[in-house]
């Protein structure tokens, strides 16, 4: 497989076209909710998102509810906000943060490190970007946006 | 004027290392140009056998220097049918932009002598530029409207990214000040009507600056026979050295003109209390100057004037006519400015239907085909078109028909890898 067909793997292109979680969801009443807006200014590729928490006892680890998005960009950035939309319902935050920080040293590997599946699933398929230095922003543009999103969330 | 022919330009190219023995098609001459030999070995020359501060110290090695300096000065200004006294070094074209707006400012500040007076801006004065420029020629204007208190305005551009040269006519009036536009758009390849530009600044009184980066590493450029006032380009885009670039003026202006660094060099008597400056260029140049640069770009220069700037001109309007032409002709593709046909320099901007600009230049990459993707440093102008990024090819002397037709294939599949099209 070409580096260029490793990158644009079917999973990222699939994701691309067929995007999960976009459009900015209204969260449920009661429910807690925070919101981060990323810009890459090299390209002009920008994403809002939005994570929403479902109502947990005091001191407990909150599970999201739901992660929806909207932005426009190119087909990595689109296709890793659509992974993240999937993965993150169900999870606490203490997981999504874990999730987050996986995926993040995944990408600055440079390609030196194989992707633990079980832990990233589908982000798994973003291996191939981390050896295009100049596509790691775009990859991680959405996922840094939620990692914000999440700590603005009550 | 007859174009290079392709076996002309293959043997050009053998002077240019980066782009001889791979077969990379280098299709990104508008952010920057590769380097013939003959430049490289020009800057070195400098430091081997002529190194020396210029325009201070005695030694002959000294002189020596200076005189590389000025002649490079020379050839230089003469290249764009100007003299000594109206170039002024700078760092880039950026920095050109700068100085002016900077010298501007100073003046507005009560810097400069009466004859300053004239460049000095305030509120209700207009600075006019345009939609479509760079962002080297907008936001230092941005910054002196608001360091002065003058207003910003500009030309607005239609919906295929052509000036308004209708609106120009009210955009400009008797309250403008100084009017900045760029000689050929780094986007849509198509070239400004300078004159009709140029004549009605000069109707409401204001000074003309002209972003030439564009224009004179492409074109024959007589900057006094266009009437602008001021101009700027760089050396890096034209076969020269990064890190050097020209201010051309009026040199009655830059005389009258307040520096913008200040320092050595640049002075005649100095007190503990104030400074007195030499005339233009030297004003300008404060501190140790880019001396083995100027004399390699100067070396750009001959290269090019070997050639021919006709010829040059000529080629480069053949192989943006087969740009344009190829893409009008592939599906889902929208050519950004000029149509085919009609007047454009060597250069593309695209949009790719349903793929991103990035996407694009990645598979034009693994293909060996080096692009610009993104907003070429216009935001405002692809935000006027809808868009926020392009693709774009643009050529020099050294590409060939080959390179055009590379390029124009692996765009035509581009759309299939990412499945937009069958």
């Amino acid at each position: 497989m070409s580096a260029l067909d490793a990158m644009y793997q079917e999973v990222i292109l699939d994701h691309a076209k067929r995007r999960s979680g976009e459009g900015l969801a209204a969260p449920a009443p009661g429910h807690g909710s925070g919101e981060s807006h990323q810009y890459n200014p090299t390209c002009g590729d920008e994403i809002t998102v939005r994570v929403e928490l479902a109502p947990a006892p005091e001191g407990a680890d909150p599970v999201v509810e739901r992660l929806s998005w909207e932005g426009e960009g190119c087909s990595i950035s689109m296709a890793a906000a659509s992974v993240l939309a999937e993965a993150a319902p169900g999870m606490t935050r203490t997981e999504l943060v874990e999730l987050i920080g996986a995926f993040r040293d995944l990408l600055r590997s440079r390609g030196t490190v194989a992707p633990d599946e079980e832990v990233l699933g589908d982000a798994a398929a973003f291996a191939g970007v981390s050896r295009f230095v100049a596509r790691v922003k775009c990859a991680m543009l959405g996922w840094v946006a939620a990692e914000e999103a999440l700590d603005r969330a009550g | 004027m007859l174009p290079l022919t392709d076996p002309e330009v293959r043997a050009l190219r053998e002077d240019f290392p980066l782009l001889t023995g791979t077969p990379a098609v280098y299709l990104d001459s508008g952010a920057t140009s590769q380097k013939p030999l003959a430049v490289l070995d020009a800057e070195r020359d400098f430091y081997v056998h002529r190194n020396a501060a210029v325009h201070r110290g005695a030694h002959a090695l000294a002189v020596e220097a200076t005189d590389a300096y000025e002649e490079a000065r020379r050839i230089v200004a003469g290249f764009v049918g100007g003299t000594e006294r109206e170039l002024v070094w700078t760092s880039n074209a950026t920095e050109a932009i700068n100085l002016l707006a900077y010298s501007f400012s100073n003046a507005s500040a009560g810097r400069g002598d009466q004859e300053a007076e004239r460049f000095r801006l305030g509120p209700g004065d207009e600075i006019v530029t345009t939609e479509l420029e760079h962002h080297a020629n907008l936001i230092p204007w941005q910054e002196l409207a608001a360091r002065t208190g003058a207003t910003l305005r500009w030309i607005p551009v239609d919906d295929d990214g052509a000036l308004d040269l209708g609106a120009a006519a009210e955009v400009i009036g008797e309250r403008t000040r100084v009017v900045a536009f760029s000689h050929v758009s780094n986007v849509t390849g198509a070239i400004t009507d300078v004159e009709t530009l140029v004549g009605l600044a000069r109707a409401a009184g204001a000074l003309s600056v002209l972003d030439a980066c564009q224009s004179v590493p492409h074109l024959p450029v007589d900057l006094p026979a266009l009437g602008v006032d001021f101009a700027v380009f760089s050396g890096h885009k034209m076969l020269g050295p990064t890190g050097i670039g020209a201010l051309w003026g009026r040199a009655e202006l830059l005389d009258a003109m307040p520096p913008f660094l200040t320092g050595g060099s640049m002075i005649t008597k100095v007190t503990m209390e104030s400074a007195r400056y030499l005339p233009a260029p030297t004003r300008f140049e404060a501190g140790t100057q880019r001396v083995a640069q100027a004399v390699a770009l100067a070396e750009a220069v001959r290269y090019l004037q070997a050639i021919g700037m006709e010829r040059v001109a000529a080629h480069e309007h053949e192989l943006g006519q087969r740009l344009a032409a190829g893409l009008a002709e592939l599906e889902g593709i929208r050519l950004i400015g000029p149509a085919p046909g009609a007047e454009r320099m060597g250069l593309a901007a695209v949009d790719v239907a349903g793929v991103h600009a990035h996407d694009v230049g990645q598979v034009l990459d693994a293909a060996g085909v080096a692009v610009r993707v993104g907003h070429h440093c216009a935001q405002p102008l692809h935000r006027a078109l809808g868009l926020t990024a392009t693709t774009r090819a643009s050529a020099y002397l050294y590409n060939t028909t080959e390179d055009v037709d590379r390029f124009l294939a692996e765009l035509a599949g581009v759309r299939t890898y990412f499945r937009v099209a069958g």
